[in-house]
This record gives structure tokens, C-alpha cells and sequence, in this order.
């Protein structure tokens, strides 16, 4: 069956993110004063097939630890659901 | 005893995306008169080489993040093979992105802290040059070298206890400096943690640094202490030990 995973990368704690303190000091400087330490990310959404759901989240896990997430700075969450409209998400024009 | 070849020869690794290929080409043909080929990502074999480099560039576009795409292009099965069998390796810029991000070299290396490009010369401090003898073995500990930068993502990162075993090993062989050595943080072009701008393996012969060497190879364009290490390269090739000498 068809599923589709949203993976959150992440910087690691203590991994210093310029581009979030940009982000953070542009938010205030707007006005937000509030706005404390920003942190930056991707998000990736990848659709793929995989007999179940413990079958899916395994194939998620070796996708990020291989490829989608580099260890030494980053980490890797991600919601996992059946993809029910199979091939809809490719079809939404961006 | 094995005949050793007179001229080098090197093979210089190509991705989509990759631009410092030529310069290579041109300093290995034009100055140091060796023999080289430009190997294409998608073959497997790096033919018959006494060096490998990995250029700088944006193979795969930078995509996802430096390095991450090329480190699964087929070449790099080769590399891997080449420099475990104590072939020497260098990366340079790219190069040394994708080498961290196939596991070759500790670390990571990310966005400038300024969020800039950085494109100019820059002073380097030579440490422990004999960590890495194949690449350094022509320059001396705690001398200045002056070489161009050129990278956006550049700030080498790596978890306080690699970091301290990088140095305690003398594998830190690079460190951005100013003219007089110091490592102020105005002389670090990246916000590298400890000033790192080039490291090496635990066996000495896989170089990455962010500096372009090549750039470096003729007085006309500026300067020519990147010669220097190429010609560490060779002075090494006619005196390495049998143990290292080619396999492939």
C-alpha cells in the first residue's frame, strides 16, 4: 500500500543556526518582541510504497539515517500516514 | 622493487556541478607536468593514478546538503576503495564536503555563520604537517600559507570529542589565521569551530580542506603556495614507502 511520510530535519542542539537568528532578529525588528531563539529546518515529504506500517516506518528510519538526515548535525522526525488519495499529493500544482 | 612513474599521474573526479575540475587539469598538465584524467561521477573505475582529487563546485547542485547526492555517485565506491588502500586523497572545498558526507573525514561542514559567501584570499596556519605526508610533507609546522577561499558553506562542525581528538591526533592541519598567525575570529572566514580549515584521516593520506590550492599555482594569479602542496604530492610519490605504492 501506498504511504507518505513528512520528515522533519532538525538542527542538533547546540549546533548553531545563523540562519535562524536572521529569521529571529528580522521577526523582531518587525515588531515581534517576543520571538525567542528561532531554529530553521526542512521539511521533506517523500510518498512511497511499503506492504505495512511497520514495514513503512523502518523504510523511513533507513531513509533518514542513509540519506535525508546527516547525523553529525541534524536529527530526523517524521508522521508517517497511509497515503489514501495514492498519487493526489504529485498532482496539487505548486 | 616496483618501477616508480616519473610523472604523477591524477585523477580528477567530476559531478555534475563541479567547477574546479579545469583549474586542477591546468595546474597538473600546464605547471606541475603531470599526467591527469577527468574521471565522470558515473563511471566506476578510476583507472590507472597515483592521486585522487575531489574538486570543488556544487555536485548535484547542493542539493539536500553538501555532498550528500555525490557521496552515493558510483565513483565514489572507487575513491573509497583507493584511498583505503592508502592512495592519496585530497578534497578541496566540495571536495571535502562530500568527503565528510561519505564518511571519509569526521565532521560536517555548514552554512558561514555570516551567511555569506566568501570569496578572497586567506591566510592558513600550517600544523602537523606530518599527518598528512603525501600532501604536506613540503611544509613546515606552524608556517603561513596564503590561499583563495571561495565556499558558502564552509563553518566545519563536529561534536566537542571529535574536535578534541582531531587535535590531540594532529589531524588539525589547517586553521584559518591572520598575517601574523593568530587565530583572531576576524581571520575565520566561516565560523569553523577551532579555526579549522582542513583536516586529515587517521592514516594520513585523505586531505579535506575549504581552501582552493589550485588557485594558488601561478605567480600571475597571486600567489603559489598551493604549489606547494602538490609538490609535497610528488616529492612523496618518488620516496613512498613499497607498502603504499599503488594497488589498483
Amino acid at each position: 500500500m501506498r504511504w507518505l511520510v513528512e520528515v522533519h530535519v532538525a538542527l542538533r542542539q547546540g549546533i548553531s543556526d545563523p540562519e535562524g537568528q536572521t529569521i529571529g532578529s528580522a521577526l523582531r525588528s518587525l515588531g515581534y518582541g517576543s520571538v525567542g531563539n528561532v531554529r530553521t529546518g526542512k521539511l521533506i515529504r517523500v510518498p512511497f510504497e511499503a506492504e505495512d506500517s511497520a514495514t513503512a516506518e523502518a523504510v523511513v528510519a533507513e531513509m533518514c539515517q542513509r540519506l535525508l538526515a546527516n547525523p553529525v548535525m541534524e536529527t530526523a522526525s517524521w508522521d508517517l500516514r497511509a497515503d489514501e488519495q495514492q498519487g493526489a499529493e504529485e498532482a496539487v500544482p505548486s | 622493487m616496483t618501477m616508480v612513474t616519473a610523472r604523477p599521474r591524477v585523477a580528477i573526479v567530476v559531478f555534475p556541478g563541479t567547477w574546479s575540475e579545469r583549474d586542477f587539469a591546468h595546474v597538473a598538465s600546464e605547471v606541475l607536468g603531470w599526467e591527469h584524467r577527468l574521471v565522470w561521477h558515473l563511471e566506476a573505475d578510476l583507472g590507472a593514478c597515483d592521486a585522487v582529487v575531489l574538486p570543488g563546485g556544487f555536485a548535484h547542485g547542493d542539493h539536500l546538503r553538501t555532498g550528500a547526492i555525490a557521496r552515493f555517485s558510483p565513483i565514489m565506491a572507487a575513491v573509497t576503495a583507493f584511498a583505503a588502500a592508502g592512495g592519496p586523497v585530497i578534497g578541496s572545498c566540495n571536495g571535502f564536503q562530500i568527503l565528510t558526507e561519505a564518511g571519509m573525514l569526521p565532521g560536517a561542514l555548514m552554512r558561514n555563520d555570516h551567511l555569506e559567501f566568501r570569496c578572497d584570499w586567506q591566510w592558513l596556519r600550517v600544523e602537523r604537517p606530518e599527518s598528512a605526508p603525501a600532501w604536506l610533507g613540503e611544509l613546515a609546522d606552524g608556517e603561513l600559507i596564503r590561499l583563495p577561499v571561495s565556499h558558502g558553506e564552509g563553518r566545519y562542525v563536529a561534536d566537542p570529542a571529535t574536535l578534541d581528538e582531531l587535535e590531540a591526533s594532529g589531524r588539525v592541519v589547517l586553521r584559518y589565521a591572520d598575517a601574523t598567525g593568530a587565530l583572531a575570529a576576524e581571520a575565520n572566514p566561516n565560523g569553523s569551530e577551532r579555526s579549522i580549515a582542513g583536516i586529515v584521516n587517521a592514516a594520513g593520506n585523505v586531505l579535506g580542506l575549504m581552501p582552493h590550492p589550485e588557485r594558488a599555482a601561478e605567480a600571475e594569479v597571486g600567489g603559489t603556495d598551493g604549489l606547494r602542496i602538490f609538490r609535497s604530492l610528488e616529492r612523496w610519490l618518488q620516496h613512498r614507502p613499497a607498502s603504499a605504492e599503488r594497488r589498483l
